[in-house]
């Protein structure tokens, strides 16, 4: 068996026993890296330092041999989205506005992993600042390994396309209206977008404040468990960051499912929703049945409402977060000689088209004379959406739907029609919304191939109750062990 | 609600945003910009007369903390970042005329 086809819990427990050795196991990686990053593009350029993750390596070997536990994820590999910061390593955000910053500090989440033994591995492409469903805000775009003709899903495509192909034992990502769970969907991975509040943003380079939230993608439930347990927790640097206590998820996850109540939403089964997907989520349902579960028939009625409501609250918040990129403290500057050409300048020549999209809309709705009309109005139905959260979990304990309305599309077939796009995120903005926890997790593949992913949701800070009911699920079936072939790649070598 | 996001309103929001569009970059962006207005104007559907907005999903209060000194980034690091700066201090054109 090859190393970099292990799950984080499985090496980590090999590297800790003194079974292999961290540097073995980054050696692996970086071959297969070699072999196969070159046609699916999932690491940015600026690659992932493979000296320094060599010396990260042996550092973790080391205190081994010293008899020193590094902690849970001792030595193992973690790739991250590009919009995390790692002290002194290139942190583009996916943008050359910001390039080349070289963070002064770790983020939140990645000072944790390092904390707990793991090796920051390599940074991820994604769509420039996370706007975008595909990866392709940005170049070169992400191929999915199951099909490359077809897009990773996105915004955090880059993480999920090198976990599906064995790049990475496992990856952050961010999540704001899906940029975890859709990628997760799309490459027959798991993804967690965790409860607002969580785990701490700070580092994370923000997009929408108010929705953005860090998650693990990985290849299997109890991984996710391990990650959340390790990055989550109270953060005082981020004043949006919940003092609760952190439970160790991977406390219990085995524990039966029987007498579950899962909620399944007639909105989300309806025109638009590809049979197959629809196939495969009914037969998850039915699993989680045999399993034990009971189904409640709920509705949300104010689903419909939730892209466009997003599609204020996101842009208006980005309108303003991207207010800072203005040629002064970091990233690229047109020196122009005035002041405000710096920063006009600036930012006409470096931001890309979907990202002055969007500034230019959330500019708009936050405009005098707007404000009332669009930003507070979509303000109000977040209120409606969420409190059709509320009532719903006063009747199921989780709520189980489809995590896309279709499995990955074609390169550029989205590129022309924003609209279209933005669409393809339908069912996974809600949680965003609602700032509840869901994970997706792979439950079958359509007649081409391409894997397919559902979506359990959770009550608010309830992580434990949605990894169970996923643990349960992947236990029972056996989509997560499947590895797209990656005959393309080998043929064409 | 205005109906139409025309292009000089277009380009007046633009340049509130810092960005200066041409009139090939406005005739771009409005046909998309529009038909993402009109879809969001679903939301008018609603009645939301008695609805209160939700800025923060958790019900937070202020958060504060001891005001304490603290060790901050050292300031050579900060501005590493830039090639722009004067002994402490980041660089920018002049503001005030002379």
């Amino acid at each position: 068996m090859e190393l970099y086809r292990l799950t984080a819990h499985e090496l980590a427990r090999m590297i800790r026993g003194k079974e292999v050795s961290a540097r073995d196991a980054i050696e692996s990686l970086l071959k297969r890296k070699e072999n196969v990053d070159s046609k699916i593009d999932a690491y940015r350029e600026e690659g992932v330092g493979s000296k320094s993750v060599l010396v990260d390596a042996d550092n973790v070997d080391a205190a081994i041999r010293r008899g020193e536990d590094p902690g849970p994820l001792a030595g193992v590999p973690i790739a991250r989205k590009a919009n995390l910061c790692v002290k002194g390593k290139l942190t583009t955000c996916g943008s050359t506005i910001l390039f080349p910053f070289r963070p002064p500090y770790d983020g939140t989440a990645i000072e944790r992993l390092k904390e707990a033994g793991a090796i920051l591995y390599g940074c991820t492409q994604m769509d420039e600042f996370a706007m975008g469903s595909s990866t392709e805000n940005c170049g070169p775009c992400t191929k999915n390994p199951w099909d490359q003709s077809r897009v990773p899903g996105g915004s955090s495509g880059g993480s999920a396309a090198a976990v599906a192909a064995d790049e990475a034992i496992a990856a952050l990502g961010t999540d704001t209206g899906g940029s975890v769970r859709q990628p997760a969907a799309f490459c027959g991975v798991v993804g967690l977008k965790p409860t607002y509040g969580r785990v701490s943003r700070y580092g994370l380079i923000a997009f929408a404040s108010s929705l953005d939230q860090i998650g693990p993608l990985t290849k299997d439930v109890e991984d996710a468990a391990l990650l959340l347990s390790v990055i989550g927790g109270h953060d005082p640097r981020d004043s949006t960051s919940l003092d609760i206590d952190l439970p160790d998820f991977r406390e219990g996850l085995d524990e039966p499912i029987t007498g579950l109540r899962i909620g399944v939403p007639k909105e989300y089964f309806v025109e638009g929703l590809d049979g197959e997907v629809k196939g495969a989520v009914r037969k998850a349902i039915d699993e989680l049945v045999a399993l034990g579960a009971e189904v409640v028939d709920i509705s949300l009625p104010h689903t419909e409402y939730a892209v466009a409501t997003y599609y204020i609250i996101a842009p208006a918040e980005a309108s303003s977060n991207l207010a800072r990129y203005d040629g002064v403290q970091y990233g690229q500057r047109r020196d122009s000689g005035a002041l405000l050409g710096m920063y006009e300048e600036t930012r006409q020549d470096y931001f890309g088209d979907e990202v002055k999209r969007r500034i230019i809309l959330g500019t708009y709705v936050l405009s005098s004379g707007y404000y009332d009309a669009y930003y507070l109005k979509a303000q109000k139905v977040r209120t409606l959406i969420k409190n059709d959260f509320d009532e719903a979990f006063k009747v199921c304990d989780v709520i189980v739907t489809p995590t896309s309305p279709t499995p990955a599309f074609k390169i550029g077939e989205k590129m022309e029609d924003p609209l279209q796009m933005y669409l393809s995120d339908i069912f996974t903005i809600s949680a965003n919304l609602a700032g509840i926890p869901a994970i997706s997790i792979p439950c079958g593949f359509s007649g081409a191939g391409l894997p397919i992913g559902f979506q359990i949701m959770g009550r608010p800070l309830d992580e434990r109750t949605v990894l169970q009911a996923a643990y349960a699920y992947e236990k029972s079936t056996t989509w997560n062990e499947r590895r797209p072939d990656l005959k393309w790649i080998t043929k064409s070598s | 609600m205005s109906d139409h996001f025309s292009p000089e309103e277009i380009k007046y929001i633009a340049r509130l945003a810092r960005l200066t569009l041409s009139d090939a970059d406005v005739s771009y962006f409005a046909s998309d910009i529009n038909e993402i207005l009109r879809y969001v104007r679903k939301l008018n559907e609603l009645d939301t007369d008695e609805v209160e907005p939700l800025a923060h999903i958790i019900p937070l209060k202020n958060v504060w903390r001891e005001d304490e000194v603290k060790e901050s980034l050292p300031v050579d690091e900060v501005l590493s970042n830039t090639k722009y700066k004067r002994n402490s201090m980041f660089k920018v054109p002049r503001v005030i005329e002379e």
